[in-house]
């Protein structure tokens, strides 16, 4: 669904953290180029 | 398999309030350095120290208040001040700036603090009513530095410039005058983590009648990173409050894990004295700094006061089995391990489920959780959301996953085995461990047999990993002496 498509993924400590997006954009074929996540507490 | 049984006899917990030093917190200077933000707006938002006082969350945080008569408060809560309002509760206080920069001056090992005269003329009469400061203690304020000394040092010598309602009181100094760890800057963020950590091992103290002679070890898991140049972070700010708070015969080093910081502590302090080797020990927590005002920029945009104007600091006593207190269940402890995933559901399991499952109880078998308990009024103007209603929301829907209530009572669940958030957004201090103390008295009346408080951490800011840590103990009532 998202080859090609290179990804920047920003997570959330009680949200969705980094690495949980990064995992399901990559199995939807998208090249995670960074991602990260920050505290806003 | 675990050894005797480890009671929590006590917990304390204060606030300091230091409006004049939210120019300094981490956020605020930087959009000031910038000009983003003109200080003198800033300014129209500091709240008076009567305020923060009569400020619902603030009362709860030291006990004058119970969570759950909390939750019945009309909101928003800065509009809404209590009318009958204390500064010194059950579980400690809240003291207000020129105190705060008064104790700063004493337990100032390194002349880092310079006071006036006339602020400390007046200072030593007003700390003399103070029921943990000694004449010993207001010694140490000394006679004061000329203004005109201050003024220099300030001009010249790289000074922090002490404000107090607007005005020139004093200054801290640099502690060396080529290293980036011992700035101006640093030094106040150290010192007031080691005298906020101090005035609250103290309330620990006489609250709980021991005499601090009989404590043998500290656990600090303050969020600071005390140091010189060649061993940044070393720490053991530990013993620097154990000192101060004359647990002479006391050792002591430093915890940490970010926020996760505090339960960590509890459960290392609980496994040394289940082990033999301590009876009493105390973990400590003393205020983080850089976090004040850190979303100023939201409370301004909402034309509301600037909420985070206190710090904090949080002190718990951990014994051996007196038979009655409270005891830290130590068959099953919740830990986060590398491998178990970063969602909020991998977290939980870890935290909630396989603990809970190892002494084979259930979700609805908790009568109170503690998770992390940020004041949502503070973090909502920001977009940051309200931090206890997200982390109830997951641990009910496990609940209901598990078949152990229906879809219809997640609300209910969450009313009756959460609480809102009404701690300051002080880190290490916010997670979970604001409940402690109301945990300890509700278990002590019958109230409610257990809490489970489990904390996280967020590793992923120092950018050695993408790791996030969790960790989580069940306190339950003291079934008698075994």
């Amino acid at each position: 669904m998202l080859n090609g498509v290179k990804v920047i993924a920003y997570g959330e400590r009680d949200g969705i953290q980094g690495p949980s997006i990064a995992a399901c954009l990559e199995a939807a074929g998208a090249d995670v180029i960074y991602q990260v996540t920050e505290c806003f507490v | 398999m675990t050894g005797p049984k480890v009671v929590i006899k006590q917990a304390a917990y204060i606030l300091a309030h230091v409006p004049d030093l939210v120019r300094y917190g981490s956020k605020p200077e930087r959009e000031i350095a910038a000009g983003r933000t003109e200080l003198a707006e800033l300014e129209k938002h500091l709240r008076s120290f009567d305020d923060a006082v009569a400020y619902p969350p603030n009362q709860v945080f030291i006990g004058n208040i119970s969570p759950d008569d909390y939750a019945d408060l009309q909101e928003p809560w800065h509009e809404n001040l209590l009318r009958d309002k204390a500064r010194y509760g059950p579980f400690g206080e809240i003291m207000p700036q020129d105190e705060l920069y008064g104790i700063m001056k004493i337990w100032d090992q390194f002349d880092l603090i310079d006071l006036s005269p006339s602020f400390t003329s007046a200072l030593n009469e007003q700390l003399a009513a103070h029921p943990l400061i000694t004449a010993k203690d207001r010694e140490r304020l000394g006679e004061g530095t000329p203004q005109e000394k201050i003024e220099k040092k300030v001009e010249k010598e790289k000074s922090l410039p002490l404000f107090h309602r607007g005005k020139l009181v004093g200054c801290i100094n640099r502690a060396h005058d080529n290293d980036a760890t011992l700035t101006a800057h640093v030094m106040l963020e150290n010192l007031l983590t080691k005298v906020t950590g101090i005035l609250v091992t103290r309330h620990l103290v006489r609250n709980a009648s021991i005499e601090p002679e009989k404590i043998d070890y500290l656990l600090s898991c303050s969020e600071e990173a005390v140091g010189d140049r060649y061993n940044r972070g070393g720490g053991n700010m530990a013993k620097a409050i154990g000192e101060e708070a004359h647990c002479v015969n006391a050792s002591g080093c430093d915890v940490k894990s970010f926020c996760a910081g505090t339960v960590l502590a509890i459960i290392h302090g609980a496994a040394l004295i289940s082990a033999g080797l301590f009876n009493e020990v105390i973990v400590v927590g003393g205020g983080s700094f850089s976090k004040i005002g850190m979303k100023f920029q939201g409370h301004m945009k909402h034309n509301m006061p600037i909420l985070e104007d206190v710090l904090g600091g949080i002190a718990i006593l951990l014994s051996t089995d007196d038979g009655a207190s409270p005891v830290v269940n130590l068959a099953s402890t919740g830990k986060h391990d590398i491998s178990a995933g970063a969602t909020a559901q991998a977290i939980y399991d870890a935290l909630v489920i396989d603990p809970l499952q190892k002494l084979e109880m259930k979700i609805t078998d908790v009568d109170k959780f503690a998770v992390e308990l940020h004041n949502p009024e503070v973090t909502l103007p920001m977009g940051s959301g309200n931090v206890p209603l997200t982390n109830y929301k997951t641990i009910a829907a496990m609940a209901a996953m598990r078949g152990e209530i229906g879809r219809e009572e997640l609300s209910e669940f969450i009313r009756l085995r959460g609480m809102p958030g009404f701690s300051p957004t002080q880190g290490h201090i916010a997670s979970a461990v604001p409940y402690l103390g109301h945990s300890l008295k509700l278990i002590a009346d019958g109230k409610i047999n257990n809490t489970l408080f489990a904390a996280k951490g967020s590793l992923f800011l120092g950018r050695m990993t993408h790791l996030a840590d969790g960790v989580s103990f069940l306190l339950e009532k003291n079934s008698g002496k075994d």
